[in-house]
């Protein structure tokens, strides 16, 4: 056989790309089906998130985090409210951390099934897909119920949620959780077994526990390599320290150990909800679910009918807003992607001064490169499938 | 967890005295502060220490000053899993005095020097590859920069003629709306419509 020309091959992944999750534009460079290196560019997502709530007061900022994992809305909000919270010094009463700790657990719920059905699918299963969908849009409609949008939410405020759920609710939310385990018994049962699915996860992807530190990983990510952390446990924020669940952790550090961490975590998340859904139908039926400081969280609109204070709170509230005291905090919580954290510049009056977003899932792609290197192209799929990313808070 | 964190900041003082100008603890967070020619020293320092054991890179960017000399602080989250700490590390730079990248300690600090340099046009020296990465291509200017306005100078839209994408100035239909809500009361600094001749 004659010689020929070898030379490296530049191949463009995506921006339009299924599965790319999103909009992330990959330069691979190859050496035959060998991946050489990785250059992701991102951006084509950005809005200016962090420059838009500069402009607008701490309550208006709320909705912006929606849009940033918009797989898991409300742990996004919750990392800004409990940013604020510290600044302003406000206890939230046990049914607010309550009812935040089961939505919280519902956004981990969505945004795992979301990514474990497509990251099957990116390794070429059809089914998952369809039956996780189901369980996300029956969650969805929990949030409906709760906040009036299925995604949106706008729920969790500095100082407590919005409004107070309904019992039907609490009642159907546990109702759910009787049922998940057996659908996600199903998806385990298609895919944890599975030759192909085996074949192109395991031992693909490899990250140890040191590389996971230094590159700024976080949540199921450095779980996977192996270490015991998890924000829930390790800092624990609302109620977390009150309730029974586990932490599961990998060994391997590859792309099935992430997959399985995550089966599990979704089985532990239903534990979470069901005992904060006992809990908000039992010792804490009634009471607020909110902070009960004026200058902060509007009044109810029954209040508003009959005492002028609070209708002077309400307007101030709604045109204003509050001031909070100069300073700097960083607030994280354990998203579902790892550690989601704001850090809050104020300047005392009632508009952010600065507000970073921390998003798990920046930190991660950029090891995109550092874990792809030497792996076949069709990895690349299956590593970024269990880097879990998703567009909205890595561009921001 | 104050006590805690006031004995790390002692402890930190004590064994690198030269490298932290200061410390400060505020909502059970401690802040380092220090300089640009420092910061790298002080970070392997965090990082490799036994008691510290910073070893988890969380964040760095950019804060914007415009009325001070040194107009932008950079600011380092650190967190050590072994003693469930955080720490922040915060340096004054100005627009022409580039910072010692990070990237050699923790290859993470990588994009998070990328932004910053995007976001506020901070330089870091020593950075493998400084190039923009959230804005577009071929993008000017530094939109997290306090003087940058927030609808920006240039819009996008495909042009049928030309068959691509070309940019224009900013047209708006309506004025941008800038609301003061601070209370009369209490907030403002600039004289109120009417008050002119209060004082006179």
């Amino acid at each position: 056989m004659t010689e020929h020309n070898v030379r490296n091959f530049n191949i463009n992944f995506g921006p339009q790309h299924p599965a790319a999750h999103g909009v992330l534009r990959l330069v691979l460079e190859l050496d035959g089906e060998i991946v050489e290196r990785v250059d992701p560019h991102i951006g084509l997502l950005h809005r200016g998130t962090e420059k838009l709530i500069e402009t607008k007061t701490y309550l208006q900022a709320v909705p912006y985090f929606d849009r940033l994992d918009y797989v898991a809305p409300m742990n996004q909000e919750h990392a800004f409210a409990l940013a604020v919270e510290k600044m302003l010094g406000l206890e939230i009463p046990i049914r607010g951390q309550l009812i935040r700790v089961l939505y919280s657990e519902i956004g981990r719920i969505l945004s795992h099934l979301l990514n474990v059905t497509t990251q099957a699918m990116d390794v070429g299963a059809l089914t998952p897909p369809l039956w996780g969908f189901e369980e996300r849009e029956k969650l969805m409609v929990f949030y409906e119920r709760a906040c009036g949008a299925r995604m949106h939410a706008a729920y969790f405020r500095p100082g407590g949620v919005h409004q107070d759920l309904p019992h039907e609710l609490v009642e159907d939310i546990g109702a759910w959780c009787d049922q998940f385990p057996s659908k996600l018994d199903d998806i385990d049962d298609l895919l944890t077994g599975n030759r192909i699915f085996k074949q192109r996860n395991v031992d693909i992807g490899v990250i140890d526990i040191n590389d996971a530190w230094a590159r700024g990983f976080s949540g199921v990510m450095v779980r996977g390599s192996g270490a015991a952390w998890d924000l829930r446990r390790a800092q624990p924020y609302e109620c977390y320290s009150e309730l029974e669940f586990d932490i599961p952790i990998g060994k391997n550090g590859d792309c099935y150990d992430r997959y399985l961490i995550r089966m599990i975590e979704m089985r532990e998340s239903c534990k979470i909800m069901k005992q904060c859904v006992n809990r908000l139908l039992g010792d804490a039926k009634t009471g607020p679910f909110s902070a009960t400081d004026g200058k902060v969280v509007p009044p109810k609109r029954g209040e508003m009918k009959r005492s002028m204070e609070a209708l002077i709170h309400h307007f101030k509230l709604y045109t204003e807003g509050y001031h909070v005291p100069a300073g700097e905090v960083y607030a994280a919580v354990e998203a579902p992607k790892g550690e989601f954290g704001v850090f809050l510049v104020a300047d005392g009056t009632n508009k952010p001064y600065r507000c970073k977003i921390r998003a798990p899932g920046y930190a991660h792609l950029q090891a995109m490169d550092f874990a792809c290197r030497g792996h076949q192209l069709a990895d690349v799929s299956a590593v970024l499938g269990s880097f879990d990313i998703v567009f909205g808070e890595v561009d921001r | 967890m104050t006590e805690a964190l006031s004995e790390l900041s002692a402890y930190i003082r004590e064994a690198r005295p030269s490298l932290v100008e200061d410390a400060v603890i505020a909502y059970d967070e401690l802040t380092l502060v220090t300089t640009g020619a420092n910061v790298v020293e002080l970070l392997t320092f965090l990082r490799d220490d036994p008691r510290c054991d910073f070893v988890n890179f969380i964040d760095a960017c950019g804060v914007d000053y415009p009325a001070r000399v040194k107009r932008f602080d950079v600011v380092y989250h650190l967190m050590s899993p072994k003693q469930n700490q955080r720490i922040r590390v915060k340096l004054e730079t100005a627009e022409d005095e580039p910072v010692p990248s990070v990237t050699s300690i923790y290859p993470g600090a990588d994009w998070a020097e990328r932004e910053a340099w995007d976001m506020y046009g901070i330089l870091f020296t020593g950075h493998p590859d400084l190039r923009r990465i959230l804005t577009d291509y071929g993008f000017e200017g530094h939109p997290l920069r306090k003087d940058f306005p927030t609808t920006g100078f240039v819009e996008v839209r495909y042009d049928d003629s030309l068959k691509r994408v070309v940019y224009e100035p900013v047209e708006l239909r309506q004025e941008f709306r800038s609301f003061d809500f601070l209370s009369p009361w209490e907030g403002p600094e600039y004289v109120l419509p009417g008050d002119e001749k209060a004082n006179t």
